[in-house]
């Protein structure tokens, strides 16, 4: 049973002992911090129950995850660049001339009790932060949970995901091994690739010549002060600002933007939550206690002059190296004495900031779009927001293939394929691909749409053939109760936006009127093919008549998908307010 | 002599005499060659290397030619290069590893179960050995292990062999469809042939490149990475992007699978 307000029943019995030692603390507490307030505010704050929303949770759990065995890690590894000869139980590196922070880490993985176990604790934990995060982030976009008031929200949980990149490839490069010395210098290189600045940065960064003896202790300031600290302080915004925002829920009966429908969070979510912890702690406990992960003592001490074939990234950072690897050699040029190397700038800078920003702003060109400035509350269903579904899942396309472009030897080894003509599909894949993306999410969106709609006009097959007395055979459907029909008929779709014309009667040019004609072009991108929900009318319509020609409409093979702005449209100005009340009768008009 | 005479201000004497010169110097080189490496040669007994030759004369002229001389590739045809010289360890490799006979042309000639047992693989060996002097099998004293220093192996595998086998020895991919073969599975014989006499995209690493000792190291340490790791499964050992598919497939599939157990509705 969904409550928005429930408190337990009063207690009949006396007070046994525990709960007036339980109490007398409480009132202890309660009278030096005033913390009764906090409680009874918290305790019964309301969040709806969807799977979808510990997504986030899991992010979380393994955060913390992270940093008690991280704390652990700290205690044993020596960021140090000391050149040292190991002599240890790992006879594969005895005698073998690396640095304390290898020798370190071998020394943490073989003669720390528990060492190598907390080792790969911490970086599967980190994998499945970060793949946490990117699975949130979905959740969050696909059903438009960013839009007012959660914008900077959304913000924030960006700017979690870049540190969660940054805390990531700092941790990856500490053990000074092989691999991760391979990584830092195409870091190196990309930071070099930058016009003018580059080489400056990288000797920055390095202290001088790449590898030189700076960068790992840097890298460890930065990997277990700065970092975390950031994400710690940004993690307590990001749920402050769920506090404040109260959570979104999913479309359904009894379900508005001014409530929020679920359970209390003590007692249901304290337990429910608490335990969803220690279920993640399990998970990579269970991973990091059966499954190997970054062998550094196979990949061997850090040497400038070695690279191994098969050199990648952990798969967060994969997509980089997917470009570096996808993009043409040829695009390099010299210009007098200074080289410009486009075929690194690009795909170690240009994409990934194209990437970024589009996901950042995200929330803000859909604003812009729809022209919309109300709260949002109740989450978007996928398919009624067809362009940014279809938007989204050719990101997503985007980024797996320069995923597999990053794994693109292994490709060629594991399936027998020329490596070379792998990297050119790939290189097609990431223009056509996304492309065919969007048009197929687009037409299944726009498809279960009319579905949606069709369901609510007609109601469920019963699969029951009845003959009439005139001869005439029918199908008798079973109409959809009121909840069903409420979840495919609540939304409302976005139409392009209507503006005002560019002179005014008395032909004066208007200000504002070519942002205004940007944002239209912008609308009818995002919102021309459309279905529309069915109204109270088509649905008398199709009730009232007991058979469903009444309504040519539901007839036709389009019915439904509009084009252009035809169709009652939303005007931009004066008549917002009108549009739930007035607009959503009048129907869909025929272009 | 006087026609000798007369003619030695001809302008074209000195190339003559420099073509006669780089003719000596080849010839006196010829003879001179040291004949190394043929002691397996030596051991081969006359049957043997009679019995190689139907063996290759059946099985390998088709591509190499009836007295292994090589033969060009003609239109969609087989063709393959010379024997003459590359010794019984190129045999004992090729044969031995199943890559010869060869199945189909490609770009890479693939490993398979190998067609002939080990003697026959012998006679083979001793036959072309008997064609040109070249490198011979490994013996058993070259391969043994007991004393070899693995952490030099390892040093020496990320320096020479990393860029191409993966510093794992997990195997790596080469241009068009060529590739670095998995050395988890490879015997100690056929990684030394293969350093010896380096097949198809490999280079050779000779005794003045690796010394023996050193070829062993690298065998040895090779076989300690097939003890299996002290972390648990290996994952295939081809590194991150096998361990982000699992974080993927095993971590967040449990964790959405919890999450779906958690969220599920109780009303």
């Amino acid at each position: 049973m969904s409550t928005v307000d429930s408190r337990p029943a009063p207690a009949a019995a006396p007070p046994s002992r525990v709960e007036r030692a339980a109490a007398g603390t409480a009132d202890y507490l309660d009278q030096r911090t005033g913390i009764g307030g906090a409680v009874k505010e918290f305790a019964r704050k309301i969040f709806p129950d969807h799977w979808s929303f510990l997504l986030g949770e899991i992010a979380l759990y393994s955060f913390v995850v992270l940093l008690i065995s991280g704390t652990f890690l700290t205690m044993f590894f020596v960021p140090s660049m000391t050149e040292v000869h190991y002599h240890g139980p790992w006879a594969a590196m005895d005698g073998v001339q690396m640095s304390e922070a290898f020798a370190s880490t071998l020394r943490l993985s073989f003669e720390v009790r528990g060492g190598l176990l907390m080792r790969q604790i911490h970086h599967w934990a980190a994998l499945i932060f970060m793949a946490a995060i990117v699975t949130h982030m979905m959740r969050v976009f696909f059903t438009g949970a960013f839009r007012k008031p959660r914008e900077l929200n959304w913000l924030v949980g960006f700017t979690l995901m870049i540190l969660g990149l940054l805390a990531g490839f700092s941790g990856y490069s500490l053990p000074d091994d092989v691999l991760s010395g391979n990584g830092l210098r195409i870091a190196d290189g990309v930071a070099r690739a930058i016009p003018i600045l580059g080489s400056y940065i990288s000797f920055a960064l390095f202290g001088g010549e790449f590898p030189g003896t700076d960068l790992i202790p840097r890298l460890f300031t930065v990997h277990i002060l700065l970092i975390p600290a950031l994400i710690l302080a940004l993690i307590g915004l990001h749920l402050l600002m769920v506090v404040l925002h109260k959570h979104t829920q999913y479309p359904g009966s009894g379900r508005s933007d001014k409530n929020v429908v679920g359970y209390p969070l003590f007692p249901i979510y304290v337990a429910k939550a608490g335990g969803f912890f220690f279920v993640v702690f399990a998970v990579i406990a269970l991973m990091a206690a059966t499954m190997t992960i970054n062998p550094v003592w196979n990949y061997g001490p850090f040497d400038p002059s070695i690279v191994g074939a098969g050199a990648q990234p952990d798969w967060y950072m994969l997509f980089l190296e997917g470009g570096l690897r996808l993009m043409p050699g040829q695009t390099e040029f010299v210009i007098g004495q200074y080289t410009l190397s486009l075929n690194i700038l690009v795909p170690g800078v240009v994409i990934p900031g194209i990437l970024f920003t589009a996901i950042a702003l995200w929330p803000f060109i859909e604003a812009f779009a729809t022209g919309d400035k109300r709260e949002h509350h109740v989450l978007d269903r996928p398919r009624n927001v067809p362009f940014r579904t279809a938007f989204g899942v050719a990101f997503l396309t985007a980024f797996f293939v320069l995923i597999l472009a990053g794994s693109n030897d292994l490709i060629a080894t594991h399936f027998h394929l020329s490596i070379n003509d792998i990297t050119w599909t790939f290189r097609i894949l990431l223009f056509v691909g996304p492309a065919i993306a969007f048009w197929i999410t687009k037409r299944i969106c726009l498809s279960l749409q009319r579905k949606d709609r069709e369901l609510v006009l007609h109601g469920h097959e019963t699969g029951r053939i009845v003959r009439f007395a005139s001869g005439e055979y029918i199908e008798v459907h079973k109409p959809l109760d009121a909840h069903e029909r409420w979840l495919r008929v609540q939304h409302e779709a976005n139409r392009p936006l209507e503006i005002e014309p560019a002179e005014d009667s008395r032909g004066v040019r208007r200000k504002g009127f070519r942002v205004d004609a940007l944002r239209q072009r912008l609308s009818r991108v995002f919102y021309e093919d459309r279905v529309e929900p069915v109204t109270p009318a088509e649905l008398a319509a199709a009730h009232s008549h007991g058979a469903h020609d009444a309504l040519p409409a539901a007839h036709d093979e389009h019915a439904g998908e509009l084009t252009g702005a035809s169709g009652g449209t939303r005007h931009l100005a004066a008549d917002v307010e009108n549009t739930e009340g007035t607009d959503s009768t009048d129907g869909p008009k025929h272009p | 002599m006087k026609a000798l005479a007369a003619r030695r201000h001809h302008r074209f004497a000195p190339v003559v005499l420099l073509l006669l010169a780089l003719l000596l110097t080849g010839a006196v080189y010829a003879i001179a060659q040291p004949a190394s490496a043929d002691a397996a040669q030596a051991a081969a007994s006359e049957s043997d290397i009679a019995a190689g030759q139907k063996l290759f004369q059946a099985n390998c002229a088709t591509c190499h030619g009836p007295n292994a001389e090589g033969r060009e590739a003609v239109e969609a045809g087989a063709g393959g290069p010379s024997l003459i010289g590359v010794g019984a360890a190129a045999v004992d490799f090729q044969v031995g590893t199943g890559r010869m006979p060869a199945q189909m042309n490609g770009a890479q000639i693939m490993a398979k179960p190998a067609q002939f047992d080990d003697e026959q693989i012998a006679q083979l060996a001793a036959y072309v050995a008997s064609l040109g002097a070249g490198p011979s099998i490994p013996t058993d004293e070259q391969l043994d292990t007991t004393n070899a220093d693995v952490a030099l192996g390892g040093a020496l595998f990320r320096t020479n062999c990393a860029m191409c086998h993966g510093v794992t020895g997990a195997g790596g991919a080469l241009s068009q469809g060529k590739w670095a073969p998995a050395l988890d599975e490879t015997s100690p014989a056929h990684l030394y042939e293969a350093m010896l006499t380096g097949p198809q995209s490999m280079p050779v690493f000779n005794d003045a490149n690796i010394t023996p000792d050193e070829k062993r190291d690298i065998i040895a340490y090779l076989e300690t990475q097939r003890e299996g790791s002290p972390g648990g499964l290996t994952l295939g050992s081809v590194g991150p992007v096998s361990e982000g598919l699992w974080a993927w497939v095993i971590g967040i599939g449990l964790l959405i699978g919890a999450s779906v157990w958690i969220g599920a509705k109780s009303s």
